[in-house]
């Protein structure tokens, strides 16, 4: 890649990235969306749209953060935010609410990563074997369990480095279950084939794009 | 007649032995057995191994119970929290025991052991560090793990009303992982922000039936802050 194609492309900034992946929920839709980048994407689904969001632990129909004044102490998401809950919303225990992860009743999960391979592996919840006190939470019911299981994050690390990979070196989260990769560089669907390129950061072209990817990329069609 | 309902917090605690495995409900601060942990660190067992979402917060509650010395094992999903000191810091020393469980998996492993499952294979955690040494089977085309029951001998949770048959509710997200830390438990012990008569809570809103409930203890502390 030459210092020209650096200086010309535009990377998608993280509301793009919300943004993009929330125009691709359809109505009717029950949602987990895991900590971090991803929870932004409920910003970005039209109030008028009904797509219901779960959290882990136990809320159904989450709804928008609360005004500071109107906190319900009471009411908290799998991030340990303050939440609201939409009519229509309810509650339910531990075992029940992974029961709707586990149970394959999420239509989908989205959820942050350090390496996406193209056979559908991801690892989001260590960066080490020996990682202190790893913290796995519940990534892997959500990859496992869920319907369908898309990411979104950065295209490569701070330093450079491919996040899109042949073989994750990072802990597993769970094998073969990403369908879909949103990145400030792409959009990437997974399959039979391998990494299929939806669309490109304006400016980046494929070669550039491939260049910033350790796994080989396909041309949708 | 029967009556669950303890005067204080000494009775509440009676009787828990050095060595126990003590199941915790809540999830961040809310639904957590805050008097209950503290009842717990008054009344001195030690040896024990406690199970539950987070590896507690700053110097109170669990972390206090930590950095005292008497617990030698934890298992839980999550052992980061906005200030997990005490633990890191005897986890680091090797003080510490730590068994890392996907979250669903341990919510499942306490409903199992509730309902008499002694263990269930789940897809959860398959072709991960979760599976090593771990029965795998193939049912219908898919791989699976097999997973433990996991019993608590005393569970502490936070309900928000309580008759004396020890019929429970809870408020919102408090609910988490109470339910299936008192059905799990052999000796199930309520800290309740609303004690109610009997027939007072409407039977149709009864979340935990008080056949799963063996003290209650009123504490009215008001709503969940920080965590």
């Amino acid at each position: 890649m030459s210092d020209t194609a650096v200086a010309a492309f535009k990377p998608f900034s993280r509301v793009q990235m919300a943004r993009r992946a929330a125009a691709d929920i359809p109505e009717g839709w029950y949602v987990n969306l895991g900590i971090g980048i991803p929870t932004a994407i409920a910003d970005h689904v039209p109030m008028d749209r009904e797509v219901i969001f779960h959290s882990e632990n136990g809320v159904l129909g989450v709804g928008p953060a609360p005004d500071k004044d109107k906190i319900e102490p009471w009411l908290i998401n799998a991030g340990k935010q303050y939440v609201t809950l939409r009519a229509g919303g309810s509650l339910c225990h531990h075992a029940d609410s992974f029961s709707m992860i586990r149970g394959g009743h999420l239509d989908l999960c989205v959820l942050g990563a350090f390496q996406v391979a193209d056979n559908g592996d991801i690892a989001n919840w260590a960066t080490s074997e020996n990682d202190t006190a790893p913290a796995v939470g519940g990534a892997m019911d959500l990859a496992a369990g869920a319907k369908r299981l898309w990411v979104l994050m950065e295209h490569t690390t701070k330093d450079g480095t491919p996040k899109l990979v042949t073989k994750c070196s990072y802990p597993l989260t769970a094998q073969s279950c990403v369908k879909r990769v949103y990145t400030n560089l792409a959009t990437i669907d997974v399959t039979e084939r391998g990494f299929v390129v939806l669309d490109i950061a304006p400016g980046l072209s494929f070669e550039d794009l491939q260049a910033r990817t350790e796994a080989k990329l396909h041309l949708s069609g | 007649m029967i009556n669950k309902i303890v005067q204080d917090m000494a009775e509440a605690m009676a009787g828990i032995k050095d060595g126990s495995v003590v199941l915790l409900g809540g999830f961040g601060a809310v639904g957590q057995p805050n008097a209950l942990i503290d009842g717990l660190i008054e009344q001195g067992a030690k040896d024990l191994t406690v199970a539950c979402n987070n590896a507690g917060v700053g110097h109170v509650g669990l972390a206090r119970l930590m950095e005292l010395g008497r617990v030698a094992k934890i298992v839980c999903s999550f052992p980061r929290s906005s200030d997990p000191v005490v633990f890191e810091t005897l986890y680091r020393a090797g003080e510490i025991e730590l068994e890392i469980v996907p979250q669903g998996t341990l919510a499942e492993r306490m409903r199992a052991a509730g309902a008499g499952v002694p263990a269930f294979f789940t897809a959860t955690g398959v072709g991960t560090k979760m599976a090593i040494g771990k029965e795998h089977r193939e049912i219908d085309g898919r791989i699976y793990i097999l997973e433990q029951a996991l019993h608590g001998d005393v569970g502490l949770v936070e309900a928000w009303e309580a008759d004396r048959w020890g019929n429970l509710t809870y408020r919102l997200a408090g609910r988490n992982f109470n339910p299936i830390v008192a059905m799990a438990s052999r000796l199930t012990i309520v800290q309740a922000q609303h004690l109610r008569e009997l027939g007072e809570i409407d039977p149709d809103h009864v979340v935990t039936p008080g056949i799963f409930v063996d003290r209650v203890l009123h504490v009215p502390y008001g709503d969940p802050s920080g965590f």
